[in-house]
């Protein structure tokens, strides 16, 4: 018999989420409750929760990059990036975009996936570059625009990086694959379902550069 | 042999960088909250393998405690005016990009270096922590450049560093946390009570149907868990494997491949996903925390129909 009442947690975070409340209180409840629910002791579910934290610390390792984009930005690097967009004939924010993509897709299907990032390009370089341009394309930007043109840039390093990566052999997702298959005895290579990846990659790059082209129709009409 | 142990020492060492920073932003009202906001994550870094489960589980707790109820703030400091970053622009020039640009690049040699290169058989650098090895090596080197020519005042990492880490947050841990999260689901026996409702509604003969049912199945459970990593095996699992392969005799490689870059677009439209939409929008200053899903529900949703009509044509050949 399979108990559904652990699924309460989830209800918890959407409703959680969606009246937002600070998403870490919202998180910490969703999980207490879901493991009391499970059966689990108070105590047991506060463990399961720290063993987890230890063990993904690695996820916050990233950030150990941020003194050097702030110490960056101190000796004026947005501003370079802007000054070496508006040097550039013809840049859009749009084109801008479609070319970062190209390329975020192509490092990711190499396996460069941690080469760019929100906070390696995104936020020190490609958002600056973004919205200089789009300040050329329209002149100055109301903060609707620029909260557009800012949330793009990050959309496109995600879709970049998401619909590039399991091109790559040796990506853990493709290996997740590979071992959940054989667990029912299928066995595959990680090249033949590396291979399967490139019509979506392809797919993904048409639809988003058709968005990013979107975005600078807009920017122009609205001038 | 160089490992992820060694990261966090360094990682411990930036994070009491921004717990310091904080604490001497007297533009902060909240500043001690923030200071005692990254000095627990400096304890979890630094000290987390000795203090057992419970005790990093009471860690998280005091971490959830200061964000969840406001005990954190954000100062007006700012440490150079927009005319002073101007003029630096102008004379420095592009060589700027130059420290910027260390990081990336020591990860691209670096990769290569120990991939390709008999540098792998040294066994220098744990093979598993490769490329977050790199990434602190690149930004141990960029900091030295950066001071070496710049000559900036001797807390300027500091405080720059602590004023970004500030403007994102408690977002800065949400990632890890929802990771944990995910520990516990699974734990819990959430998996096999999704795994169970989506096997009782399979629809009987239509192979475009249960096509249809699979996606959908891995983008809505790629939602709620956050990434499409948790929500694969069990799709397989209730869909793929018994319906798509077995039963209708869908090629494999495509029902896998294509099945998890479905889940793929469900994580463009999550907040669960942390690191890729809210941490962005934290990290850009965006007005609404959830400004980036907004304009990726657009891509998203074409994208999810492209990968279906793949599954179905070049899967059911």
């Amino acid at each position: 018999m399979i108990d559904y009442w652990p699924l309460l947690g989830i209800a918890l975070v959407v409703v959680g989420f969606a009246l937002r409340f600070n998403p870490l209180l919202v998180v910490a409840v969703a999980g207490i409750v879901t493991g009391l629910l499970g059966h689990m002791s108070f105590l047991k579910v506060l463990a399961t929760l720290g063993h987890g934290f230890n063990e993904n610390r690695y996820v916050t390792i990233i950030w150990i990059i941020l003194p050097v984009v702030g110490l960056l930005e101190r000796y004026g690097l947005q501003e370079r990036a802007k000054a070496l967009i508006a040097s550039i004939r013809g840049a859009t924010a749009g084109r801008l975009l479609i070319v970062y993509l190209a390329v975020r897709q192509i490092l990711s299907a190499l396996g460069l996936t941690t080469v760019a990032g929100h906070a390696q390009t995104v936020r020190p370089l490609v958002a600056p570059m973004a919205i200089a341009a789009a300040e050329r394309q329209h002149g100055d930007l109301d903060e609707e625009t620029s909260e557009r043109v800012k949330a793009m840039s990050a959309a496109t390093d995600n879709v970049g990086l998401f619909f590039g990566e399991d091109i790559f052999l040796a990506i853990a997702s493709i290996l997740l694959i590979q071992s959940s298959l054989a667990s029912f005895g299928i066995q595959l290579t990680p090249f033949q379902l590396s291979v399967w990846a490139i019509p979506s990659a392809i797919c993904a790059f048409l639809i988003h550069g058709a968005r990013l082209l979107a975005l600078d129709r807009r920017l122009e009409r609205r001038k | 042999m160089i490992d992820l142990h060694w990261l966090y020492v360094f990682a411990g060492a930036v994070f009491a960088g921004f717990a310091m920073g904080s604490a001497r932003d007297e533009t902060n009202p909240k500043r001690w909250g923030n200071a005692a906001f990254w000095s627990l994550l400096v304890a979890s870094l630094w000290f987390g393998d000795l203090i057992g489960d419970i005790g990093n589980g009471a860690l998280v707790m005091g971490l959830v405690g200061i964000a969840g109820f406001h005990v954190i703030g954000r100062g007006s400091k700012e440490f150079s005016t927009p005319q002073e970053r101007q003029e630096s622009s102008s004379q420095h020039g592009n060589k700027l990009f130059l420290p910027a640009l260390i990081i990336p690049f020591t990860a691209f040699v670096g990769t290569l270096l120990f991939t390709y290169t008999p540098l792998k058989g040294l066994n220098l650098i744990d093979p598993k922590a490769v490329t977050l090895v790199l990434l602190g090596c690149g930004v141990i080197i960029a900091l030295l450049v950066g001071y070496a020519w710049l000559r900036p005042p001797a807390m300027a990492a500091v405080d720059e560093g602590s004023r970004l880490a500030n403007a994102i947050g408690w977002a800065i841990v949400l990632p890890q946390m929802l990771a944990s999260l995910g520990v516990i689901f699974a734990a819990a026996g959430v998996g096999t009570a999704v795994g169970a409702i989506v096997g009782t509604i399979i629809p009987q003969g239509s192979v475009f149907l249960a096509v249809l049912l699979y996606a959908l199945g891995m983008v809505a459970f790629t939602m709620i868990m956050g990434n499409a990593f948790a929500a694969f095996p069990v799709m397989a699992a209730a869909i793929g494997v018994p319906i798509l392969i077995h039963a209708d005799g869908g090629n494999p490689a495509v029902v896998g491949a294509v099945g998890m870059l479905s889940g793929f677009c469900g994580t463009l439209m999550t907040p669960m996903a942390a690191n890729f939409n809210i941490v962005p929008a934290a990290l850009l200053e965006l007005k609404s925390q959830y400004g980036v899903i907004k304009v990726q529900v657009a891509t998203a949703i074409p994208l999810l129909i492209a990968n279906i009509l793949i599954l179905y044509f070049a899967g059911f050949r």
